[in-house]
């Protein structure tokens, strides 16, 4: 279609256009997705490929020197004058030898059983013979060592890789009648050209003990049937997929089945977060240009009034929230509608599913509105004047202005912003569980879900109250495959992703 | 036609500021409430347990009073909680603020291999629910003995800080090349360059993590939840709040609840509205791009 054609369109034509455009663009976009993820599994195994070549290349064509430090890490190091980093690289190939004799082997072939090892001792009293069990570890620890035995395997490798890379500079160099870089020149060196893994060195170590780890641990814990309480808090196994077929398990077994709770509350969730980022967005818009409308007096006060309902933690507003709409006679939400009507009122908003979907969208926009006005007034401001003013010349109201105006310029600018504010809204745990705490209860759910429960309350619900971690899991896992796609596509989608380094 | 147009104006501006003015009463009455109710005490009996709500909208001329103030340092936990999360907040704001900018800086000014590989793997690591790694960690920190403790705490908060280098990224993004390049020619090595010109120069961006993650354990309730479980000597401010509105706690201790929220809340509102400036600079650099 061309520019002329489009142009010629009713704006109702246009708008189907552009619906339909968007939508025949989520399988491409779907498409390339699955094409990149494609693109780098082929680049990292050819990388790996070439790599292990290359060893193999390395060893057949290296002298004795360096053959010998294929097995002992660091000798061709030592004998060609890099003392320090020799000893080092040995010191490592030692340590690991150590920990996996003494601690790591064990806990490895555990891992794939799971099987926590109970030690029986048979007390003899003489009249009587009592068994004593005791846990020598139970499933968690053997998980978890487990994962971390494989963590610093991996860790090792790389290790072993690049002291076998660093051998073979080092024969190289003094083949070419060079000497090789001396300790404190290589220091140096992790001040400038190397500088980079200087400073992402402690980040990546935190972030692999307490967020890699974890999340290691949890992806793992999802198959299998670890629970809080009774025999498989102690002592659990593999379960391969069960906790995922009943989660999309239909069949209902008295009380609702669980696959019908987990599509119903991925429903709920996902108007939810529509609802939460587009009332926001539209009417804290809305509001800021009120603010920000010439010839509106004392600017600086209207925004301090908004700004100053988010300055005080969340946590105190959301409780204070939940605790005066609350259902007694003379909580303030009450007191208020007495006050108009003259008697006693008891209304209780969150004990009927509809009144409470909806108070909690409404205070979201009461918790929501002063963050979109402090993010999109400077954006408002940098919208050229004159737009407005050849728009007003023109016959174009307010709202039509706002509409054919702000609203296109401020999506195309804010993407990026509205997708994280989305994917925060299908995590938003604080306004729903502080607010109705999932509830109201309903038959038709299982474990206790309620009709405000989002996914993630959900799962909190099932791992830390009633302590199902395996469920739990799997359900995060699912929350992380919807979260992950659904931005990726919509990033892939937008200009921002690809002129990264425009501003540089 | 000129007068009619004042008129319009005029009538549209009246409109705005009256739906403003509803607005901002309806944005600041939870504040006031609270402000008002945590001086409410009771005068009737102090040995009655005092009622949770009173049965006017806000307090009467002769409910007014200290006691709430007074009971909440003496007769209850809160000045401990105070300071364990004040403690907390120090130790946890260094570690991150020290590792976001690290990592915000290499992959924003330093180009190498794994640069690319690296931002997806934590991009991808972002995405996951905050829970999961939190239910983990309690397992984690109970084998080596740290749960219940304010120093696994410290570790929770500022240990996966690294992965919400985004904003910082999207500030230094911004800076322009050409001042590395010269620094280079003129003989200074990178580490030079990130301590002695970079930073200076992200003032705003170094103002807004500080503040970020030093605020962040004053308003995070959840994570205490799990790793202290009923250990209420080392709960934090938030735990500690969010405890009193519990069911069988509410009725004695909503007062308390009051007035520890204002507590909490001065401090908090005045780093907040200092740092607004900041704010708004960080989401704006980090966030939007065309």
């Amino acid at each position: 279609m061309t520019y002329t054609e489009y142009m010629a369109m009713s704006p109702l034509q246009r708008f189907w256009y552009k619906l339909l455009q968007f939508f025949k663009a989520i399988p491409s976009g779907i498409g390339k997705f699955f094409c990149a993820i494609g693109r780098g599994i082929k680049k990292a195994v050819c990388g790996i490929g070439r790599a292990i070549a290359n060893y193999f290349v390395g060893f057949v064509k290296g002298d004795i020197i360096t053959k010998v430090s294929y097995l002992i890490m660091g000798f061709g190091n030592v004998c060609r004058g890099q003392i320090i980093k020799g000893l080092f690289f040995f010191i490592i190939e030692a340590g690991y030898a150590l920990f996996m004799i003494t601690f790591g082997a064990s806990y490895f072939t555990l891992f794939f059983s799971l099987e926590a090892e109970i030690q029986e001792t048979v007390i003899d009293y003489g009249f009587t013979q009592v068994k004593e069990t005791t846990l020598i570890h139970t499933s968690v620890q053997i998980l978890l060592y487990g994962l971390l035995v494989i963590m610093a395997s991996i860790a090792f490798l790389a290790i072993y890789f690049a002291s076998v890379k660093s051998a073979r500079q080092a024969e190289s160099i003094v083949k070419a009648g060079g000497k090789p870089k001396k300790f404190r020149q290589e220091m140096k060196d992790m001040l400038d050209s190397k500088f980079h893994s200087t400073m992402l060195s402690l980040p990546i170590i935190l972030i692999c003990i307490f967020v890699l780890l974890p999340l290691l641990f949890m992806i793992f814990m999802a198959f299998t049937n670890f629970t809080g309480t009774g025999e498989t808090s102690q002592n659990f196994s593999w379960v391969g997929g069960a906790h995922f077929s009943e989660i999309f398990d239909m069949s209902s077994s008295g009380g609702g089945s669980m696959g019908m709770t987990f599509a119903k509350i991925t429903g709920w969730t996902l108007i939810w977060a529509f609802f939460a980022t587009f009332s926001n967005y539209i009417l804290g818009m809305v509001v800021a240009l009120m603010i920000n409308k010439k010839g509106i007096k004392l600017k600086k006060l209207w925004r301090t009034f908004f700004v100053m309902s988010i300055a005080v933690p969340q946590f105190v507003t959301l409780l204070l929230m939940s605790k005066m709409l609350g259902e007694e006679p003379n909580s303030p939400l009450n007191l208020i509608i007495s006050m108009f009507t003259g008697e006693t009122s008891q209304v209780a908003l969150f004990s009927n599913p509809m009144s409470a979907r909806i108070t909690v969208i409404l205070v979201n926009i009461w918790v929501g509105i002063p963050y979109t006005i402090l993010m999109t007034t400077g954006i408002l401001m940098n919208i050229p004047e004159d737009l407005y003013e050849s728009a007003r010349i023109d016959g174009a109201g307010p709202v039509k202005s706002f509409m054919k105006i702000t609203l296109p310029y401020m999506i195309f600018v804010t993407t990026p912003y509205l997708i994280t504010t989305f994917i925060g809204n299908v995590n938003n745990f604080n306004i729903i569980y502080l607010l109705s705490g999932g509830g109201p209860g309903v038959n038709e759910y299982k474990y206790g879900a309620g009709k405000t429960d989002l996914l993630i309350t959900l799962l909190f619900k099932l791992s830390v109250d009633k302590g199902y971690y395996g469920l739990g899991a799997a359900i995060g896992i699912l929350v992380f495959i919807v979260c992950a796609t659904l931005s990726l596509i919509t990033f892939n989608m937008t200009k921002s992703a690809k002129n990264e380094e425009e501003f540089s | 036609m000129i007068k009619s147009y004042k008129l319009k104006r005029g009538i549209a501006n009246t409109a705005i500021y009256i739906i403003l003015a509803v607005m901002c009463l309806i944005w600041i009455f939870p504040l006031v409430w609270l402000v008002l109710h945590s001086f409410r005490i009771n005068p009737v009996d102090p040995s009655i347990a005092p009622a949770k709500f009173s049965d006017t909208l806000f307090p009467l001329a002769n409910e007014w009073g200290f006691d709430n103030y007074i009971g909440l340092f003496k007769e209850t936990q809160f000045l401990r909680w105070f300071l364990n999360t004040l403690f907390v907040a120090v130790c946890s704001c260094i570690i991150s603020t020290l590792s976001v900018l690290m990592v915000a800086y290499t992959f924003s000014r330093l180009r190498f291999k794994a640069r690319k590989p690296f931002i997806n793997v934590g991009m991808i690591m972002g995405m996951f629910p905050g829970f999961m790694t939190t239910i983990a960690m309690l397992h984690i920190l109970k084998l080596i003995g740290l749960d219940q403790s304010l120093l696994g705490l410290i570790l929770c908060y500022s240990g996966g800080s690294g992965l919400g280098y985004l904003v910082a990224k999207g500030f230094f993004d911004t800076i322009p090349r050409a001042l590395d390049e010269a620094a280079t020619i003129d003989g200074a090595n990178k580490n030079q360059i990130f301590w002695k010109i970079i930073l200076p120069m992200s003032k705003p961006i170094v103002v807004y993590t500080v503040l970020t993650s030093f605020i962040n354990p004053w308003c995070d309730f959840i994570l205490v939840r799990i790793l202290m479980s009923d250990n209420d000597a080392n709960y934090t401010v938030s735990r500690g709040l969010w405890y009193w509105t519990e069911k069988e706690m509410i009725n004695n201790n909503f007062r308390y609840f009051l007035s520890g929220s204002v507590v909490v809340a001065i401090p908090i509102t005045a780093l907040f509205l200092y740092m607004q400036k900041y704010y708004v600079e960080g989401v704006t650099a980090g966030g939007v791009k065309g």
